[in-house]
């Protein structure tokens, strides 16, 4: 897989609901395309995405081709405690790309 | 079913929308109203809110995915000279600022106008002693997005250079000839019947203020030599080979039209 | 009710084949596809309309990115949450398009993403509290042909 950005606040107070802005790249190839000489295009599409705070999984999200071309989500989550967020997206050929941020509680 | 979905059915939709902007049969050179300055308008106003959004986050703008690999490009060593662009030309915010904004720009060496693409490539062949990038690859994207973010916010400021008016007449007669099995030329729609429609979309005044463009019909970033082959072949001409010169005096006479309008790289465009 | 293709419908999916996705299958799911989709994740519990809302242009210029955003009206409580939000769609090549699972800590029920429109249709949104209800949102899309794309 390749690129991912990630928008996490660095820093929020204990109890703020925060907002998460994930986007990766990938093609999300939906598997009923054709090449011009007629052979199907295989599909291949990240269809798993977790986001676990210090471990804990607090999102997780199914992706099925309709999900547009370098995936973006959008979602929120309450700031608790010091640590790390740790996002990871799986393929179809269940290779994961993990990518991490970290948040200051102040 | 799987017949009615093939393109040929575009081509026909397309021709049949081209007849009902009504643009009649003309000599192949012939004089289309330039836009006036003060109503000149980035292809920006002319998208949905959602589509300007996107474009105005960061954090949601896909085509950040592609700058943020060509920050890597930059930083990178590579060639026979192991050399990266840091290397020579240090901070790309100090160095590069405004600079995609004056291409293209005057080569002495071929004595000819290159694009900021081919500037970059020359850059790599000479000073890095490494292959060039290919027209179009996904590096040459990322990096012309990194060296083009640069230069966001920032007036088209096209060099006054006299070597460069040959070509950049050229460039304006290429603008305004008729071309292709449709017989349009970029002016007919670009400059005559911009704020129309073309089917449901919006027809834009063609401005190269966002370039590379994330475009959402590709469902990725490209270059605006890209953007000129779709409306080539879209008026069914035959478009001009990859890096030719005609490409380069086109983006030209864009650029001295755009002049002083604002840098959007890394623009979204529907 | 499945309805032959009208002219209309072949032209958009041709300007959507484009560059984008290509329909070979005969046809997109069905309304009752998606339905079946909908009962495999209610197990036939009823679905109540209201408290979902679907934010999603109801003109969109390009179906191959069309942002959207669900959010459900619940105080992400312990005791009151939603679990699950699922997206669902009637016409494109199959009926889902993304399911989400959250709970309290995600302080509010709301998610964006961008997804695709092979032509227009109506969207449907459900989601699933931590009290087995379900609640639903539909939303109309209308989405237009694309002018000059690249195999055009």
């Amino acid at each position: 897989m390749g690129r991912a950005l990630i928008n996490v606040p660095a820093t929020a107070k204990a109890g703020d609901i925060i907002e998460i802005k994930a986007l990766v790249a990938h093609v999300m190839e939906t598997g009923y395309r054709h090449e011009v000489d007629g052979k199907p295009i295989p599909r291949d599409i990240i269809n798993h995405f977790t986001c676990a705070y210090n471990g804990v999984v607090v999102f997780e999200a199914d992706f099925y081709p309709a999900i547009a071309a370098n995936p973006f989500l959008s979602f929120t989550t309450i700031a608790t405690e010091t640590g790390v967020l740790t996002f990871i997206w799986t393929d179809d050929k269940a290779e994961k790309q993990v990518e991490t941020a970290r948040i200051t509680i102040t | 079913m799987e017949a009615a979905v093939r393109p040929a059915w575009i081509g026909l939709a397309l021709a049949v929308l081209v007849a009902a902007v009504a643009v009649q049969p003309s000599p192949a050179q012939e004089t289309v109203r330039p836009i006036a300055p003060q109503d000149r308008l980035s292809g920006s106003a002319f998208m949905s809110a959602e589509a300007r959004a996107l474009q105005a986050d960061d954090a949601s703008n896909p085509a950040m995915l592609w700058v943020k690999d060509g920050e890597d490009i930059w930083a990178r060593k590579t060639g026979v000279a192991e050399r990266s662009c840091a290397d020579c030309h240090g901070e790309a915010g100090a160095s590069m600022k405004g600079v995609a904004a004056r291409y293209p720009a005057f080569d002495p060496a071929s004595q000819k106008p290159v694009t900021l693409d081919q500037r970059i490539n020359i850059c790599r062949t000479i000073n890095q002693k490494a292959e060039p990038f290919a027209p179009e690859s996904q590096p040459a994207l990322a990096i012309a997005s990194y060296v083009g973010l640069q230069s966001r916010g920032m007036p088209i400021t096209p060099p006054d250079d006299k070597r460069l008016k040959p070509f950049l007449e050229a460039g304006r007669s290429l603008f305004g000839l008729r071309q292709g099995q449709l017989n349009l030329s970029c002016a007919n729609c670009h400059d005559a019947l911009w704020g129309g429609k073309l089917g449901g979309s919006p027809i834009p005044q063609a401005h190269p203020t966002g370039y590379p463009i994330y475009r959402l019909e590709w469902q990725g970033i490209g270059s605006l030599q890209r953007r000129l082959r779709n409306c080539m072949t879209g008026v069914r001409a035959e478009p001009f080979a990859p890096n030719s010169i005609e490409f380069t005096e086109i983006e030209l006479y864009l650029a001295e039209r755009a002049k002083g309008m604002t840098v959007e790289t890394p623009a979204i465009r529907p | 009710m499945p309805s032959p293709a009208t002219r209309r419908d072949v032209l958009i999916l041709g300007a959507g084949a484009a560059g984008s996705i290509l329909l070979t299958r005969p046809s997109a799911a069905t309304p009752e596809q998606m339905r079946e989709a909908i009962l495999e994740l209610t197990n036939g519990a009823p679905i109540r309309p209201g408290k979902v809302h679907i934010d999603v242009p109801p003109l969109v210029e390009n179906g191959n990115s069309v942002p959207i955003t669900v959010s459900v009206d619940s105080p992400m409580t312990a005791d009151a949450h939603v679990t699950l939000i699922a997206l669902f769609n009637e016409k494109n090549p199959q009926p889902n398009v993304g399911t989400f699972r959250m709970g309290p800590r995600s302080g509010k029920a709301r998610v964006a993403t961008r997804i695709r429109l092979a032509t227009s249709q109506q969207l449907t949104a459900i989601a699933r509290l931590n009290d087995g209800s379900f609640w639903s949102d539909k939303v109309d899309v209308i989405v237009t042909i694309a002018a000059c794309t690249e195999d055009s």
